[in-house]
């Protein structure tokens, strides 16, 4: 059987980084490719989460340098991020997802919506949610 | 000193909490559309002229000269961070300064920008100050016949000189003109292209020509652009402005005040061939030559302030003459016919008060938006995070609002659609939308004086060239429109700003999300 693939949803940040961390930790223990998906719906002149130049370059080095079998996804077709997620998950077959949390007030929770609980929701796939290291 | 005593009687009136707040308010907002790219200051100004029907003269020009002012500041941020111009008139800042931010030095190119703007807004303002009265005195005697070449110049000016192609330009004020002479007559009272529509006899709204054009226009445009990525964001880290800089900046500034303020107060208005000519300046003067293309600050400087003094140079013709030489200033224009107030050069004897302490709020407004761009630039670029979508629903939102406000009549609203459409078709194939602004608001003032002109000659037409006035603005303005035809013919098409910034390898200078994100990110690789 071919090896499994692992799923990282990546934000710039220390979570996207946490995520990154335990998404390669995984592959290595599980023998698994390594997909790293960081997405935009692309519809906002800027948006600082969907990476550029020289946070790009220093990710894809950090990929190289991890040994681990991985690829960049960086799909924008105005569809938000669990959307993506749960496409990309459902394309690679992968057995794994791993997102990293932040904490989110009640209220802004209230208005914005939670991107991680609909990736909870929606994902067919175990989720693994870490959270930033505390400083 | 007369002029000064005003001037300080303008500030008396300028300085009052509820002026003062409008005068905040305008400058946030005009901040705001000016970061924004593809809303500018015209456009924002179009949507808030139904706060004329509810706000005093004063609060509402105060409000306006604002987001004039704030739009020009704006803009330069966009450029230097993100390589857009939020503006035309700052296409030559983003040439320098995003290479500045892309080489660490962000925050020295808003620096010299800002107070760029400041240094030559003010000074920009106070000759305002001082020269208007000369020129109204100048302006008294002159005749309808004179005051229509004036226009005519006007007209050919905005249509002819900015712009890529004269014959776009000419097409875009004839539609202006067109929509102009929709209504009654007001000497014989005939109708004229009202097709029968008797709420078309009052004529069209110029809140809906002017929101159709730019708001709805503008909105239509974007949404059937694909969908682009979003564009890198430059930090802002980096070194704080140096002696160095301030010393290698000054003269840029003064410089492109030179260059802005008369430029913009020729009929041709507008800032985009000032800024352009002080880039060239500062390139062939600079100790420094090395450095440019690859982020000098005398680049950023002259330009900046190049656009700045052009703006409080548009207000000259405008306040003295009742002449709008840019889209801003032309629906600034409509605001005081929609107050009654008499323009041209009776405006400052009649509305003395009005008059300086718009320019009063002026000089206060500059430094507000002096204060509020320097530390809350970080603020400003989050603006940039809002999703299209949002933005321009709440665009659309406000414009059928505003035009519906106008009459509480249906029919504008379905006017507003189809001047939207006109408006959408005229960005996709190019054609200036300010020259139709211009041509609406000034048309009919144009034509009250050729017939007043006409009628005590009795139908004469040689009092059109009667006196000396006329004949020379007459000449100029064919000079106007023969010009760039004949040096098309003689040295193949003119640089427009954009070909000088694509030779200088920055990408298009249209509003980015419509034609950029692709060659971002090969640029990346």
């Amino acid at each position: 059987m071919s090896p499994g693939t692992v799923v990282v949803g990546y934000v710039p940040g220390p979570r996207g980084q946490a995520a990154l961390l335990h998404g390669i930790e995984e592959c290595r223990r599980r023998g698994a490719r390594l997909v790293v998906v960081n997405t935009s719906r692309g519809d906002a002149l800027v948006d600082e989460r969907f990476l550029q130049g020289a946070e790009l370059r220093s990710l894809e080095d950090e990929l190289v340098v991890s040994g681990v079998e991985a690829e960049l996804r960086r799909p924008m077709r105005g569809r938000d991020v669990a959307e993506e997620l749960a496409d990309v998950v459902e394309e690679t077959s992968a057995e794994l997802l791993v997102i990293g949390l932040r904490r989110r007030s009640a209220v802004g929770k209230l208005l914005m919506g939670s991107a991680a609980q609909r990736i909870l929701l929606d994902v067919p796939c175990p989720i693994l949610a870490v959270k930033a290291p505390p400083r | 000193m007369n002029a000064l005593g005003e001037l300080a009687d303008g500030f008396a009136t300028a300085l009052t909490p509820q002026n003062l707040l409008f005068a905040l308010i305008g400058v946030l907002l005009g901040t705001a559309v000016g970061v924004l790219p593809g809303i500018g200051p015209a456009m924002t100004v179009a949507l808030l002229l139904p706060v004329t029907y509810v706000l005093e003269p004063t609060s509402a020009f105060i409000m306006f000269a604002g987001i004039y002012y704030g739009g020009m500041y704006g803009g330069s941020t966009t450029s230097i961070l993100l390589n857009t111009p939020g503006e035309s008139s700052s296409i030559m800042t983003a040439l320098e300064g995003n290479k500045m931010a892309k080489a660490g030095r962000g925050s020295a190119a808003l620096a010299t920008a800002a107070l760029g703007s400041f240094v030559a807004g003010t000074i920009a303002t106070l000759l305002l100050a001082l020269l208007a009265p000369t020129v109204v005195d100048l302006a008294i005697g002159i005749t309808a016949a004179d005051y229509f070449a004036i226009c005519v110049l006007a007209f050919v000016a905005v249509a002819t000189v900015l712009g890529a192609s004269p014959l776009r330009g000419l097409a875009s004020l004839g539609i202006g003109l067109y929509l102009g002479l929709v209504g009654t007559d007001v000497l014989t009272g005939q109708e004229r292209f009202t097709v029968g529509v008797p709420q078309l006899s009052d004529g069209i709204d110029v809140v809906v020509v002017a929101v159709g054009l730019f708001a709805v226009g503008e909105c239509l445009y974007v949404a059937s652009r694909l969908r682009r990525g979003p564009v890198q964001v430059m930090g802002t880290s980096g070194p704080w402005f140096t002696k160095e800089d301030l010393s290698r900046s000054w003269r840029p500034w003064l410089r492109g005040t030179a260059f802005g303020f008369p430029l913009g107060a020729m009929p041709a208005g507008g800032a985009e061939i000032p800024t352009f000519l002080s880039y060239a300046t500062e390139r062939k003067l600079t100790k420094h030559p090395e450095q440019f293309g690859k982020g000098a600050i005398e680049g950023v400087a002259g330009p900046e302030a190049a656009n700045n003094a052009a703006a409080a140079g548009v207000l000259v013709p405008l306040l003295t003459l009742g002449i709008p030489t840019s889209a801003t200033a032309a629906i600034i224009l409509a605001a005081f016919q929609g107050y009654g107030i008499q323009t041209g050069p009776t405006l400052l004897t009649t509305e003395s008060s009005l008059v300086w302490t718009l320019i009063a709020s002026l000089l206060i407004g500059n430094f507000m938006l002096l204060v509020i761009n320097l530390p809350l630039v970080g603020i400003w670029v989050k603006l940039l995070r809002i999703p299209r979508p949002y933005l321009y629903a709440g665009i659309l939102m406000f414009a059928s609002l505003g035009s519906y406000a106008v009459n509480a009549d249906p029919l504008d609203l379905v006017l507003l659609l189809v001047i939207g459409l006109l408006g959408f078709f005229m960005r996709r194939y190019g054609w200036p939308v300010a020259p139709a602004v211009i041509g609406l608001i000034l048309g009919p003032i144009a034509e009250t004086n050729l017939r007043r002109a006409l009628a005590i000659s009795g139908g004469d037409l040689s009092v059109l060239v009667d006196s000396w006035v006329s004949r020379i603005v007459l000449l100029l303005a064919v000079i106007a429109l023969v010009g760039p035809i004949v040096l098309r013919l003689v040295r193949g098409p003119r640089a427009t700003p954009e070909e000088v910034q694509e030779a200088g390898t920055l990408q298009r200078p249209v509003p980015a999300g419509r034609d950029r994100g692709d060659d971002e990110r090969q640029e990346d690789r």
